[in-house]
C-alpha cells in the first residue's frame, strides 16, 4: 500500500510528542527513539526495493488527485537518501547516549532529533514544493532548538546568527515560491516542469530558477557558506554531526531536484552559474581548511568542500556525473558524520582544539587511530574506501561535458583534503604522547560502537558498491530523463 | 509594590471572556465549510486564557485550570497526526476525511466529519502553545 511512504514522516513527528510525556523517563526515551529510527530505517528499505519493481511510488494526501492536492514521491533518488539519513542519525544516537549528558535529554533532546529527522525524510519525499518549504521549515524549527540547547555564550551567539539567516532564507524561499505560482500557477514540481516545458524557460523563469539556487545555495552552503563554519561548531558533537552530515545535504538534494526535473532547460545559464559556484566553493573551502589551526575550522570547511564537489557532478549534468554525485552524496553524508564524530571526541579527551597542541591519541586509543585513518582516506577517494566511486563517476562525467576546470579543481582539491586531515593526523595521533597511561580518559563504549558502525558503513559503500549501483543507477536514470517522474505523477495521458 | 486597583478590569473580563470562549467555540464549530476552524478557533480560545492570566495572577489561574500547557500542545499534534494516520487503517490514503448525517436524540439530524476530530487537535496544539509563550515570557522578569 502507498500510504507506507508517509511513515518516515509521520512515525518521528508522533513517537517525538509521545516522548515529551515521558520527559523525567530518560531511558524510556532512548529505547522508544532508537526503536523508532531502527523501524523507519527498515520500512524505507523495503520501500527503496518496491521502488525497484514497481517504478516510482506516489501518495496524495487525502486522495486529492495531482496538481491540485499535495504528495508524496518516493523515486530511487529520494529513498536511498532517506536510508542513508535515517542510518545516520541511528549511528549518531548511539554516541549521544553516552556523551549529551541528562541535561539535554530532560530538555527534549530526543524529540529534538526526531522532529529535525522528520523534517528533514518529508523534504526528500515530497513532491510539492509548498510542501518542501514546509519539511524544511520543521527541519529548521528542529534545528535552531538542537542549535541553542545548552545555553553558553558562544552557543548564543551563534544560534542567533544561525536563526536571522535562516529565517532571511526562508523568506526568499516564501518570495521565490510566490514568483513561481505567479508565472505558472501550479506548486505541483511534476506539473511545474511539465508547464515549463510547454511554455519553454523564458527569462522570467529563469530568474525565478536563480532565486531558488540562491535559496538553497545557503542552505547547502554552496558559495553561500559564511554562516556554516561558526555555527556548526557550538552545538554538542553528536548535533553537530548529524549537522554535517543532514543539513547540507537537503539543500543538495533540493538543488539537483529543482535542477534536473523543473528546470531544466536553460542550462546554459544556470548550470554554468552552479559550475562557477561550485568550483569557487572548493577553492575556498580548501583555503579554510589549509589556514585553519583547528580540528572543528578543518572540518567545517571539508563539508564545504564536499558540497562544492557534490554539485560539479550537477554542473556536468550527464548521466554518469549524477550517479556520481548521488554516490557521493551518500558517501559525503556517512564520512561527514564520522569525521565530525571523531574530531568532538578529540576534543573530548584532550580538552584542546588546536591541532599542535594534541599528540599521541593513537597510543593511547589505538583503534580510535586507525578509525580516524580510515576517515582520511574515504575522504580523499582511496579505492577500497566509499569516495572513490563517487569521485571517479563525477570526474569521468566532468570529462563527458568538458568542465576541464572543474576537474581540475575538483581533484586538486583532494589533495588539500588529504593534506588538511594527514595534518591532523600527523600532529595529534602520532608523536610522543602528553597523557600517561593511567591519567588517560576512557572511551566510553557506546562511542566505540557508533564509530565502529560508522566504519562498517563507510567501507560497505566502498567495496559493496556493486550492490548499491542498481539503485544509483536507476536513481540517475529518473533524473536525466524527468519524463519518467512527470509520468508516474501525472499519468500518461495528462 | 502597590497595590492596583483594578475592580473594572476584573468585573469586565468575567463577562467578556465568557463571551470570548463562546466566540470561539462558535468558531472551531463553524470551521471546515465556512471561515473558522481549528487555528482560528485555537486562538480565540487561547486568548481568552490569556486574558485571564493578565488579569488575575499565575497562581490563581493555574490553581483553577492545573493543565501543563505543553502537554495539551502535545496532546493537540497526537489526536491531529493521529486522525491523519488513522487512514492507514481504513486502507485510504493518508490524512483522507469521511463524514455522515447521524440522528442524534434530543440534538436531531447532525452532520458529523472525522475532520473534526483533527481541527480539535490543531486547535488544543494552538491553545497548547499560545499560553506556553505567553506564560514563558511572563516568568522571567
Amino acid at each position: 500500500m502507498n500510504n507506507l511512504i508517509v511513515l518516515p514522516l509521520i512515525i518521528p513527528i508522533m513517537t517525538a510528542v509521545i516522548l515529551v510525556f515521558l520527559r523525567r523517563n530518560i531511558i524510556l526515551q532512548r529505547i522508544i527513539s532508537i526503536l523508532t529510527m531502527i523501524f523507519i530505517t527498515g520500512i524505507s528499505i523495503m520501500i527503496l526495493s518496491a521502488v525497484q519493481t514497481e517504478g516510482i511510488i506516489k501518495l496524495d494526501f487525502g486522495g486529492w488527485l495531482p496538481p491540485f492536492g499535495i504528495l508524496f514521491v518516493a523515486d530511487s533518488f529520494s529513498m536511498l537518501l532517506v536510508v542513508v539519513a535515517n542510518i545516520v542519525t541511528i549511528i549518531c544516537l548511539i554516541y549521544a547516549f553516552s556523551t549529551i549528558g541528562a541535561r539535554h535529554e530532560q530538555m527534549f533532546f530526543y524529540p529534538f532529533v526526531l522532529l529535525l529527522i522528520a523534517g528533514v525524510n518529508g523534504s526528500f519525499l515530497t513532491g510539492d514544493i509548498f510542501n518542501l518549504f514546509v519539511c524544511f521549515e520543521v527541519m529548521l524549527l528542529a534545528s535552531y532548538v538542537l542549535i541553542a540547547l545548552g545555553g553558553e555564550r558562544v552557543q548564543l551567539r551563534e544560534s542567533l546568527k544561525y536563526v536571522l539567516i535562516n529565517v532571511v532564507t526562508s523568506w526568499i524561499f516564501l518570495v521565490a515560491l510566490a514568483y513561481l505560482y505567479g508565472t505558472l500557477k501550479t506548486l505541483n514540481m511534476a506539473h511545474i516542469a511539465e508547464r515549463v516545458a510547454e511554455v519553454g524557460q523564458d527569462p522570467l523563469i529563469t530568474t525565478v530558477a536563480i532565486l531558488f539556487l540562491i535559496v538553497f545555495s545557503i542552505k547547502a552552503g554552496l558559495l553561500l557558506f559564511f554562516w556554516l563554519p561558526g555555527s556548526y561548531i557550538v552545538p554538542p558533537t553528536a548535533v553537530q554531526a548529524l549537522f554535517a552530515a543532514l543539513l547540507t545535504k537537503v539543500g543538495v538534494y533540493a538543488l539537483i531536484r529543482t535542477f534536473t526535473l523543473m528546470f531544466p532547460l536553460n542550462q546554459d545559464v544556470t548550470h554554468t552559474l552552479i559550475g562557477i559556484m561550485a568550483g569557487l566553493t572548493i577553492v575556498l573551502g580548501c583555503m579554510g581548511a589549509l589556514a585553519g589551526k583547528d580540528v572543528y575550522t578543518i572540518a567545517t570547511y571539508n563539508v564545504i568542500i564536499g558540497v562544492g564537489f557534490i554539485l560539479i557532478g550537477l554542473a556536468s549534468g550527464t548521466e554518469a556525473a549524477l550517479s556520481g554525485a548521488i554516490y557521493y552524496l551518500i558517501h559525503d553524508m556517512l564520512a561527514k558524520g564520522l569525521l565530525f564524530l571523531l574530531v568532538g571526541t578529540m576534543v573530548y579527551l584532550t580538552g584542546e582544539t588546536i591541532v599542535k597542541r594534541m599528540s599521541g591519541l593513537i597510543q593511547n586509543y589505538p583503534l580510535f587511530g586507525w578509525i580516524f585513518f580510515v576517515v582520511l582516506l574515504t575522504l580523499t577517494g582511496i579505492p577500497p574506501f566509499s569516495g572513490f566511486v563517487g569521485k571517479i563517476l563525477i570526474g569521468q562525467g566532468a570529462i563527458e561535458a568538458g568542465s576541464y576546470v572543474l576537474l581540475a579543481i575538483g581533484f586538486a582539491s583532494s589533495i588539500v583534503v588529504l593534506y588538511s586531515l594527514l595534518r591532523i593526523f600527523l600532529a595529534s595521533f602520532f608523536g610522543e604522547t602528553t597523557v600517561s597511561e593511567e591519567d588517560k580518559k576512557p572511551i566510553p563504549k557506546g562511542v566505540m560502537v557508533s564509530f565502529i558502525l560508522f566504519t562498517i558503513s563507510i567501507i560497505y559503500l566502498g567495496v559493496g558498491a556493486e550492490s548499491l549501483s542498481v539503485y544509483v543507477q536507476d536513481a540517475a536514470h529518473t533524473l536525466i530523463n524527468p519524463s519518467i517522474y512527470i509520468d508516474a505523477i501525472l499519468g500518461e495521458g495528462v | 509594590m502597590r497595590k492596583v486597583n483594578d475592580v473594572i478590569l476584573r468585573t469586565v473580563v468575567k463577562g467578556v471572556v465568557l463571551i470570548i470562549l463562546t466566540l470561539g467555540v462558535y468558531l472551531f464549530f463553524s470551521g471546515h465549510n465556512a471561515p473558522g476552524g481549528g487555528f482560528i478557533g485555537g486562538l480565540v480560545l487561547g486568548s481568552a486564557i490569556v486574558l485571564l492570566y493578565i488579569t488575575y495572577d499565575i497562581e490563581t489561574i493555574q490553581r483553577k485550570m492545573p493543565f501543563d500547557f505543553k502537554k495539551v500542545a502535545a496532546l493537540g499534534v497526537l489526536l491531529a497526526t493521529g486522525t491523519a494516520i488513522g487512514s492507514l487503517y481504513f486502507n485510504v490514503p493518508f490524512l483522507s476525511q469521511t463524514d455522515g448525517y447521524f440522528n442524534i436524540p434530543i440534538l436531531g439530524e447532525k452532520h458529523l466529519t472525522t475532520v473534526t476530530i483533527f481541527e480539535a487537535g490543531v486547535a488544543l496544539t494552538v491553545i497548547g502553545t499560545l499560553v506556553t509563550i505567553i506564560l514563558s515570557i511572563s516568568e522571567d522578569d
